[in-house]
């Protein structure tokens, strides 16, 4: 291996790599949301709803939990998606594009990693807070919306920044259905240029410089929205 | 009786010196426990107290200074020496130290089996004696994370006991303790004292010592400061630091100045 | 198109069934090395991680976040395509799929299961073994009857957990060619053209034997609770 050609191969391929990010952040950020947006709710029916409810919750985590990522991308790219575009009623809906299959599962898949993060701060949460809201005149969705949650999502934000680098490395998967975030370039670069120990490297970089940036961020929003007084450990 | 040693301390310490991150922690302490003598160790925290017992055992080897015991000076260096002091001085720590996965009986057992090579069998026959001897006997199969700190406190003196030892050290055994729980430990040690067992304590429990103690060693900034019997040092009359200081511990614990006076 | 009239439970004896359980097989055959090579890995570097002189403790925790940082797919395309290229004295080190997958996933395990290892080491009061000395043990006896016990139910769940996530992880094995469970999947979905029959299948051979273990782990957990020690379940 020859350093010299090495590196200037990988400056020339960093470009058209960190144009992999994109796609990247883009399948973070999808998953998270999507991640939250389902996971909240699922918590709160784990911890508040009714049995079936909580046994159908159960079974949602288990089989994302339990089911490999890539396994889950071929379900739903190659089968489901594919099988569902088809239908008149979802055509043209672009449910056949490999990103959105991608966002799809990572976020399927953290909303069942989330609802735990979520159920375990409620739960750390003193059972008196709803007490109290119910003895004030709340109903029980007021309370557990204004009370309950603004307290269990701030106790889970240093649980967010592992989810969020659990989801970068996962979302490397994405290149195996298609989406041409940056595992995908690295391996079409490092197979045209015969480089593929410089390549692997230099996404290797990029994969850590992103886990950095995310950890930092969501630790500067921690700090952003804590209450004085009131920490992982104070509220637990 | 034996008429052997009788002049020979159990255990002496002699001029220990002791510096821990720049600070001296114990200049020139001399101490020595003749058979059957209870010391009652006081004075502030961080007078050096918990460093001196530990230099004692060797658990913190002293920077100079001898440790005696029966009248042979301990080489610190043989690991063979170490252990075998540390078998004849037993040693009762402020937070009790239990295995956390052992069993009370096993919590006993276990240095009998692998220290003295006792078989399971004798052991265990041991160890459950010396779990009825601190009034433990029916509580032998719980863990420590089910027994209140009283008992847990009760284990460690017998675990300490079961190896025969020759002298106690024990260090502040009741600080960790809710109130009401301190009493069940005051009792085994009193127990032991009157049973003859030769003892060092550094303790905060000052009428419970003064009824107990052949002398007292008032401790300050790593020097023993005052030294005497408890009646010359806390009695009527007295203007001695350890009446003062007695006096001042005394008035947190809610003990009167008559109960610190003997 | 073979196949496509039969149904799914014919096509599922007939085809589905004997392909998968052979890569079950190469599945095991992957995953077992894997996670002793982890194990072995996780539990020195977590000894060394704690115990170890500074430089030593330093390197450690350099290959610890490298393994941990960057995604576990980049790690096995590395040993796989990469390794070849790295000329030691004219020859480059190739290894064949299998051998490369059980070196990436053990190396990655390993960084992870060091953690929780590190973690039961330091969750041990030092008081406790000073006890074990004052009782007149040496330092040898106090590790293995007072540290290594303790230290092995605290790290049990982490390291358990790590397995489960190593069963998942194996399927990535399929990318460098190894024909386990996913790779024989996708070489039937190819040739019958049905997809979810076969994926589906697949999440299923995957959710079986991770609810196995996850089950087996839970009996070895309890087997060796005592109080204070118990099953935090999540």
């Amino acid at each position: 291996m020859d350093f010299s050609v090495a590196f200037s191969a990988a400056r020339e391929a960093l470009p058209y790599m960190l144009g992999g990010v994109v796609w990247t952040v883009g399948l973070i950020v999808g998953a998270m949301l999507l991640g939250l947006l389902l996971g909240v709710p699922l918590a709160v029916i784990q911890v508040y709803g009714p049995w079936p409810a909580r046994r159908l919750v159960g079974v949602h985590v288990w089989v994302f939990r339990g089911v490999p990522i890539l396994v889950q991308m071929y379900i739903f790219y190659f089968g489901l998606l594919s099988w569902l575009s088809q239908l008149p009623l979802f055509a043209g809906l672009g449910l056949d594009s490999p990103f959105v299959a991608a966002v799809l599962v990572l976020g399927l898949t953290s909303s069942a990693y989330q609802s735990q993060i979520f159920r375990g701060a409620i739960q750390s949460l003193h059972a008196g807070q709803l007490k109290a809201a119910r003895a004030l005149g709340m109903t029980d969705r007021a309370a557990i919306r204004s009370i309950i949650l603004p307290q269990a999502l701030r106790l889970a934000i240093p649980a967010w920044s592992n989810e969020y680098s659990i989801l970068l490395k996962d979302s490397a998967l994405a290149f195996s259905i298609g989406v041409v975030e940056i595992m995908a370039r690295m391996r079409s670069v490092a197979s045209a240029t015969h480089e593929p120990v410089s390549m692997t490297f230099l996404a290797g970089i990029i994969f850590f410089a992103l886990t950095w940036v995310g950890v930092k961020a969501l630790s500067l929003l921690e700090r952003k929205v804590r209450i004085a007084g009131y920490t992982r450990q104070g509220a637990a | 009786m034996s008429m052997t040693n009788v002049s020979v301390p159990v255990l002496e310490g002699r001029s220990l010196g002791k510096t821990l991150g720049g600070n001296r922690v114990l200049d020139g302490v001399s101490v020595s426990l003749p058979k059957g003598c209870v010391k009652v160790l006081i004075g502030p925290s961080g007078a050096g107290k918990s460093t001196l017992l530990q230099c004692l055992n060797f658990l913190m080897p002293p920077d100079s200074g001898s440790i005696w015991l029966a009248g042979r000076e301990v080489n610190g260096k043989s690991r063979r020496e170490l252990c075998s002091l540390r078998q004849q001085v037993g040693m009762i720590f402020q937070d009790f130290n239990l295995f956390d996965h052992l069993s009370a009986l096993e919590n006993v057992r276990v240095a009998l089996m692998k220290v003295k090579g006792l078989s399971r069998l004798d052991a265990g026959e041991r160890a459950l004696a010396e779990l009825a001897r601190v009034g433990l006997g029916d509580k032998a199969a719980l863990y420590p994370a089910n027994l209140s700190g009283g008992q847990k406190q009760r284990v460690a003196i017998a675990r300490a006991l079961a190896m025969d030892p020759k002298v106690m050290l024990l260090d502040e055994p009741t600080s960790a303790l809710d109130p009401e729980l301190i009493g069940e430990v005051l009792a085994v040690i009193r127990d032991l004292a009157q049973n003859g067992m030769t003892m060092i304590v550094a303790t905060h429990q000052i009428s419970f010592s003064a009824s107990l103690a052949d002398e007292f060693l008032f401790m300050d900034k790593g020097r023993v400061v005052e030294q005497g019997s408890p009646a010359e040092l806390l009695g009527r009359g007295s203007a001695s630091r350890t009446q003062a200081f007695c006096a001042k511990i005394s008035e947190l614990t809610g003990e009167t100045e008559a109960e610190c006076r003997v | 198109m073979p196949g496509v009239s039969t149904t799914y439970l014919e096509f599922l004896r007939a085809e589905l069934v004997p392909g998968l359980m052979e890569g079950l097989w190469t599945s095991l055959v992957v995953i077992a090395p894997s996670a002793l090579l982890g194990a072995l890995i996780g539990a020195s570097v977590g000894v060394l991680r704690v115990y170890g002189p500074r430089p030593v403790r330093r390197c450690a925790e350099v290959y610890v976040s490298l393994f941990r940082g960057t995604p576990l797919i980049v790690q096995v395309f590395f040993w796989y395509f990469a390794l070849p290229y790295i000329r030691i004295g004219g020859r480059g080190i190739v290894l064949d799929p299998v051998s490369a997958a059980i070196l990436a996933f053990g190396l990655c395990s390993g960084a992870y299961q060091s953690e929780y290892i590190r973690g039961g080491l330091m969750s041990i009061k030092q008081g406790q073994i000073r006890a074990a000395l004052a009782l007149g043990m040496t330092t040898r006896q106090a590790v293995t009857s007072v540290v290594l016990p303790q230290a092995f139910r605290r790290a049990l769940p982490g390291c358990g957990n790590e397995i489960i996530y190593l069963i998942k992880y194996s399927s990535l094995a399929s990318v460098i060619t190894v024909n386990e469970l996913t790779g024989m999947a996708t070489t039937i979905a190819r040739n019958s053209w049905r997809n979810i029959e076969v994926f589906c299948t697949l999440g299923a051979y995957y959710l079986v034997l991770v609810t196995l273990a996850t089950w087996l782990l839970h009996l070895l957990e309890d087997a060796m609770s005592v109080p204070g020690f118990e099953r935090h379940r999540s």
